[in-house]
């Protein structure tokens, strides 16, 4: 067994645990005890430094941008702009013109579906999903086949929860133009071998859109290693804001789609016989966008480049082999996702209390894990079960987070005996 | 853990544990399938029905415990009540769990047992646990039988 004292010697834990104390919202109490917020992978707390980018954009700053030749106009576009090019860097990618906002990992990836899907595929063509997508990466390609006639195929897990990669390779054909899968899993903290079925898929000549709502916190993201053709995530998943989030795509890619949605923004010149459509990116960013959170977002790169990403990775395994090693002592404990390769999600069952009964006795105690099918149906399915409780662990939780969250299973199966 | 003791008073922990009137019904004249999204739970309930009176009811299905107790004691409690009664009840239990606390105290002896669940009022997340039986016995006598959601 290993000690909190241990691992501290483990790992660069000192540098990275000290940062809990840019989290405003961490310190409170709630049901009158000291909030542990375990719900990261659902949504992060942000850091004091975004909060306040935002405050200052919104009292001296804010007013439309692209379009004034005023001051106030002029200084939100260079910070609208400025993080857009803060999110190129950030995951390398080679022109900030394949950076388009969204309002998140949904929307960028309905915009590819929708875009995208409706232009290339025909009754023949296949869309290769997993089992372990959230919904978010199922449903928009179900109603992209739904209008082009294209079918949908689902690459299956094993019962660890990780991609049988064998069954990739078989279903992964000539027919199949759009391989749409998640670089982790938020439902069982899979991280999937990115690389290999980017590679693999670009053999058959299939394009690659990856769910990314869970990797960027916790993984250093390279699009161009990576060879990815479309990246999706979230602000708000990553300590930033929510209702604003990325769609990286390549240039000569996103340059061939049409546009996703009209509007202001997106237009070059309109009149009622011919419309032209603007060039990258704002070809895809239609109307006033959220500018306030693009500068939050901005503000929460900088908070993320200020991290070693490799202590960080080291950290969060301690935190998640720690919180492991802790449960699995429990009597009448599951974990559902045993991956190999895991980020800082313990998705689990207790004996037979209900993950929506653990939820309302550990809130009781200020404890915030989240409970129920996480979006990923398809995944419960599998694992047969209708619901799980799920503890994320993020780079402001510690030890003790961990020590009251077991305490709290205790006191439910003390409560449920 | 006090607090918890009103939500997850013994007479829950018991339905919990052993439902009552779980299982299929042969021949039932409605099958009802409830689901709440929120937390994956499903129901399906089998009732039988004459005169405008229930005969025979039953539940098969998972969920929380709020959820299972709440299906086992509407189907106690369903079980030969005519719809009038059901409606009426259905009223006194959505105003025990949303409405005004008071509705308790004056129909203590019509909601008998299912006072049990009066505690959930605390814990507005749950609330659509504790209904979804009573939404789905409702839509039986209404005579819908599509399936029913909490959403
Ligand atoms: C893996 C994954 N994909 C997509 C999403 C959707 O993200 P958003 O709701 O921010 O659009 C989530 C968030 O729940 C997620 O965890």
């Amino acid at each position: 067994m290993t000690s909190a004292a241990e691992l501290l010697n483990l790992s660069n834990l000192k540098d990275i645990s000290s940062l809990r104390n840019d989290f405003p919202a961490l310190h409170q109490n709630v049901n009158g005890k000291p909030l542990v917020y375990l719900d990261s992978a659902a949504s992060a707390q942000r850091p004091q430094s975004v909060i306040d980018a935002m405050v200052t954009q919104d009292e001296q700053n804010h007013s439309n941008v692209h379009r004034g030749v005023h001051q106030l106009s002029q200084r939100s576009t260079e910070a609208y702009e400025g993080s857009r090019e803060k999110v190129r860097a950030f995951i390398n990618a080679q022109y900030h013109e394949e950076i388009v906002f969204t309002r998140g990992t949904t929307e960028s990836i309905n915009l590819v579906a929708s875009s995208l899907g409706e232009k290339i595929l025909t009754p023949d063509d296949e869309v290769l999903v997993t089992w372990m997508e959230h919904h978010s990466n199922i449903v928009p390609w179900q109603l992209a086949c739904e209008k082009t006639g294209a079918k949908l195929r689902a690459v299956p897990i094993n019962s660890n929860g990780e991609l049988d990669l064998n069954e990739y390779t078989r279903l992964l054909t000539d027919k199949t133009k759009i391989v749409a899968v998640g670089h982790v899993s938020n439902a069982l903290g899979t991280i999937n071998p990115i690389e290999h079925i980017i590679s693999t898929a670009h053999k058959v000549g299939a394009l690659v859109v990856v769910d990314g709502a869970q990797s960027v916190p916790h993984i250093k993201i390279d699009v161009q290693a990576m060879d990815c053709d479309f990246y999706a995530f979230s602000g708000h998943k990553m300590y930033g804001p929510s209702g604003i989030g990325v769609l990286y795509g390549k240039k000569a890619l996103l340059n061939d789609m049409p546009p996703y949605q009209g509007g202001g923004e997106m237009i070059l010149t309109v009149s009622f016989e011919k419309t032209t459509y603007n060039e990258l990116p704002c070809k895809f960013e239609a109307g006033t966008p959220n500018i306030t959170g693009a500068v939050g977002l901005g503000a929460t790169v900088d908070y993320l480049n200020s991290i070693d990403f490799d202590a960080l990775s080291r950290y969060e395994a301690d935190l998640l082999n720690y919180a492991t090693e802790k449960f699995l002592e429990l009597p009448g404990s599951r974990i559902i996702g045993t991956a190999n390769k895991k980020a800082s999600v313990l998705s689990f069952m207790l004996g037979d209390i209900h993950a929506h009964d653990l939820g309302t006795i550990l809130d009781q105690d200020g404890i915030a894990i989240r409970t129920g099918h996480h979006c990923a149906m398809p995944v419960m399915d599998h694992f047969g079960i209708p619901a799980t409780g799920r503890a994320s662990f993020a780079l402001y939780n510690n030890i003790e987070d961990i020590d009251r969250f077991i305490l709290g299973l205790k006191e439910s199966m003390e409560l449920f005996k | 853990m006090n607090d918890l003791r009103e939500l997850y008073r013994e007479v829950i922990l018991d339905h919990n544990r052993h439902p009552r009137n779980f299982g299929e019904l042969q021949n039932p004249d409605k099958i009802i399938e409830g689901v709440n999204p929120l937390c994956g739970d499903r129901m399906t309930l089998y009732v039988k029905m004459e005169n405008k009176k229930i005969q025979d009811i039953s539940f098969k299905g998972t969920g929380c415990a709020i959820s299972v107790a709440s299906s086992s004691l509407m189907t106690e409690k369903a079980k030969g009540s005519s719809f009038e009664e059901i409606d009426a009840l259905f009223e006194y239990v959505h105003e025990m769990l949303t409405g005004d606390p008071t509705t308790v105290a004056s129909n203590l002896d019509t909601l008998d047992k299912l006072t049990a669940l009066s505690g959930v009022r605390e814990y507005p997340t749950r609330v659509k646990c504790a209904t979804l039986a009573w939404h789905a016995l409702k839509n039986a006598i209404v005579g819908s039988d599509d399936k029913i959601s909490t959403e």
